[in-house]
């Protein structure tokens, strides 16, 4: 059994509201943090190796500490956008305990000295936004947002944004162009966030669960944080557990434990009679793994020497049931649907990914069309503005080196059912 | 004929000069929406932050982003409409078309569709019909995989959802009630049993 951070008694009726997430010790660690220095929060969160849970999986303090110093406008901004295809853990947190997060936030921003926030939440969550504003609302009336913050001096004002459909604005710079109004299109980095970001201020910005980690960071101290998990994969992590198990949900896990537990000790496994086929670790961005690579340890490093990531915690599950052309056609029209159209390679390269694998469907493809299909996600890597194309071309082209004979056997299969298909080529 | 906004589907009227900031004085603005998109300005060290809750509050009056809803929105921001259209075109919970009154969001993302959300989608379309009201879409991942296969039905998270569910959804929507009330997200517990209440 592992420690519950930000799940224990997350069903308390009452949670999300002040009164009982104050008598459970809430805003505690606000108090704690505020009669230290920012630099003493700061190195707090240095010491507990926290790295952040929205998919990058970069040190927070890091990132903290890469703000520039002074009195200059700072924002912060919490990426609430949660859109990755299988995550659904932010949800879950803002839903059921949104005072976590603020508080988390609160913190945070006075380590990074900022005095304007923004929690930008995905459009589609209205009742986790509107219980956010609720929260907020109360937190507001009770001094622990707005002006001298618990008398200390501090000063922060939080607005909770909605948006309004768009995955590209869970990208950091896509949402800070959401934030300000326009179409979400992701900027050329540098200049990076920290210096240039929202109005051209310097911006931190973190993912939900990040925040929602710091009041306990604040609370255990950073180095007592450490400890759990692995030594660069500290402490616990939501994780996003669904498709074919039995149990899908969120479950928090100590970072390195097998993954096979978290599959199927907590989420019961695939159904009867079936088994795993495949698996994303980390929502559909991320490599596939197949089912001979359960024993992987879930954690940042462990799964990025397996050749796939942790990403946001989003454990997608396949069983020996489904085509892996189906898989794959799933996953290339989701992100040729939300590709912003800004840089060519993602823009057409999305299209023709899922042109080539209709065309294995409609029993037209030749076996060539599986190396232009693996050349085209090459081509699409590293070559533009962000990495949502690069969230197509990773699972697609693991699942092209894994299962390239299913591939292959389906292009014949799909071939001879449709022998009628025009221009089709026996392969 | 579309009637999104010109440009899109239609190419735009070259010879017309591009529409300006709509003039308060002949552009009338019901005064809630007005003062509703005043306070959003408001908030923002910059109010052109305040574009998407704009649109969305000119949406839920005009049902949908319409010529006359985005020329308001871009009267009381002091904005072109052209800046709008770019916006409002491209989230997806915006509509630049007129739609039903009531939207139904099925998630056909991966999670949900190795689910049977496909199927349950087209169930929700043929039951929906022709029916006006119904505004029934098929949605990228919505955020709810562990109640897979699942629907937003007019903001309200419900699954997972089988075929046998739909005619009683689309009653409850028709009849204004509550939708499927044992089966929305609100009332489900933490699937980590560790962690409990």
């Amino acid at each position: 059994m592992s420690a519950k951070l930000l799940f224990a008694g997350i069903d308390e009726p009452g949670l999300n509201t002040l009164e009982v997430y104050r008598r459970r010790g809430g805003y505690e660690s606000l108090a704690k943090a505020l009669a230290m220095t920012p630099e003493e929060v700061l190195s707090q969160l240095e010491a507990s190796g926290l790295r952040g849970r929205g998919g990058a999986g970069f040190q927070m303090g890091k990132k903290v500490s890469f703000l520039p110093k002074g009195s200059i406008d700072k924002y912060l901004v919490c990426n609430a956008d949660e859109s990755e295809p299988g995550t659904f853990k932010d949800r879950e947190l803002m839903q059921k305990t949104p005072h976590l997060l603020i508080e988390g936030l609160v913190i945070a921003a006075f380590a990074a000295g900022a005095s304007r926030s923004f929690i930008y939440i995905r459009g589609e969550y209205v009742l986790q936004a509107d219980l956010l504003d609720a929260a907020l609302a109360e937190a507001r009336a009770a001094g622990y947002v707005g002006e001298n913050i618990l008398g200390s001096g501090f000063s922060l004002s939080l607005i909770v944004h909605r948006g309004a459909g768009a995955y590209i604005c869970g990208e950091e710079t896509g949402l800070l162009d959401s934030l300000e109004g326009k179409r979400g299109n992701p900027r050329l980095k540098p200049p990076f966030p920290a210096n240039e970001g929202l109005y051209k201020g310097p911006t931190l910005i973190n993912n939900v669960e990040t925040l929602a980690t710091v009041p306990t960071i604040i609370r255990m101290g950073g180095e007592a944080y450490a400890k759990i998990g692995t030594e660069t994969s500290t402490g616990t992590k939501l994780v996003s557990v669904s498709g074919h198990v039995r149990k899908p949900g969120n479950y928090e896990i100590e970072l390195g434990i097998p993954s096979r537990e978290i599959i199927y000790d907590l989420a019961g496994g695939p159904p009867e009679g079936r088994s795993v086929k495949c698996w994303f670790p980390g929502g559909s961005s991320a490599p596939v793994l197949g089912g001979d690579e359960l024993d992987v340890p879930y954690d940042f490093d462990s799964l990025a020497k397996a050749g796939s990531m942790l990403g946001s915690g989003a454990i997608i599950v396949v069983d020996d049931s489904t085509p892996i052309l189906d898989v794959a056609l799933k996953v290339a029209k989701f992100y040729r649907h939300e590709s912003c159209g800004k840089c060519t390679p993602c823009r057409e390269g999305t299209s023709w990914t899922v042109e080539m694998l209709e065309r294995i469907d409609r029993g037209e493809a030749t076996p060539m069309d599986l190396e232009i299909m693996a050349s085209v996600q090459d081509h699409i890597i590293g070559n533009c503005l962000c990495v949502l194309g690069d969230a197509m071309a990773m699972p697609i082209g693991s699942m092209i080196v894994k299962f390239k004979d299913e591939f292959e056997a389906q292009m014949v299969q799909r071939h001879v059912d449709a022998p009628q298909a025009a221009g089709a080529v026996a392969p | 004929m579309s009637v999104r906004a010109s440009g899109w589907d239609v190419p735009a009227d070259l010879e017309k000069d591009p529409a300006t900031i709509p003039d308060p004085a002949s552009t009338p603005v019901p005064p809630q929406l007005q003062a509703e998109i005043e306070s959003h300005m408001a908030l923002y060290p910059d109010s052109r932050s305040a574009s998407l809750p704009a649109l969305e509050a000119a949406q839920r009056l005009h049902g949908w982003c319409s010529p006359e809803a985005i020329e308001q929105v871009a009267c009381v921001m002091r904005v072109t409409p052209a800046s709008l259209d770019a916006v409002a075109s491209f989230y997806d919970m915006l509509e630049t078309e007129p739609v039903g009154e009531h939207s139904i969001y099925v998630c056909t993302n991966i999670s949900c569709s190795l689910c049977g959300a496909d199927e349950l989608y087209s169930a929700i379309r043929d039951g929906a019909g022709e029916d006006p009201a119904f505004n029934v879409r098929a949605f990228e991942c919505l955020g709810a995989c562990d109640i897979a296969p699942m629907a937003s039905v007019d903001g309200v998270y419900v699954g997972p959802l089988t075929l046998a569910d739909v005619p009683q959804l689309l009653d409850d929507v028709r009849a204004g009630r509550e939708v499927l009330a044992e089966k929305q997200l609100v009332r489900r517990p933490c699937a980590d049993r560790e962690a409990g209440g």
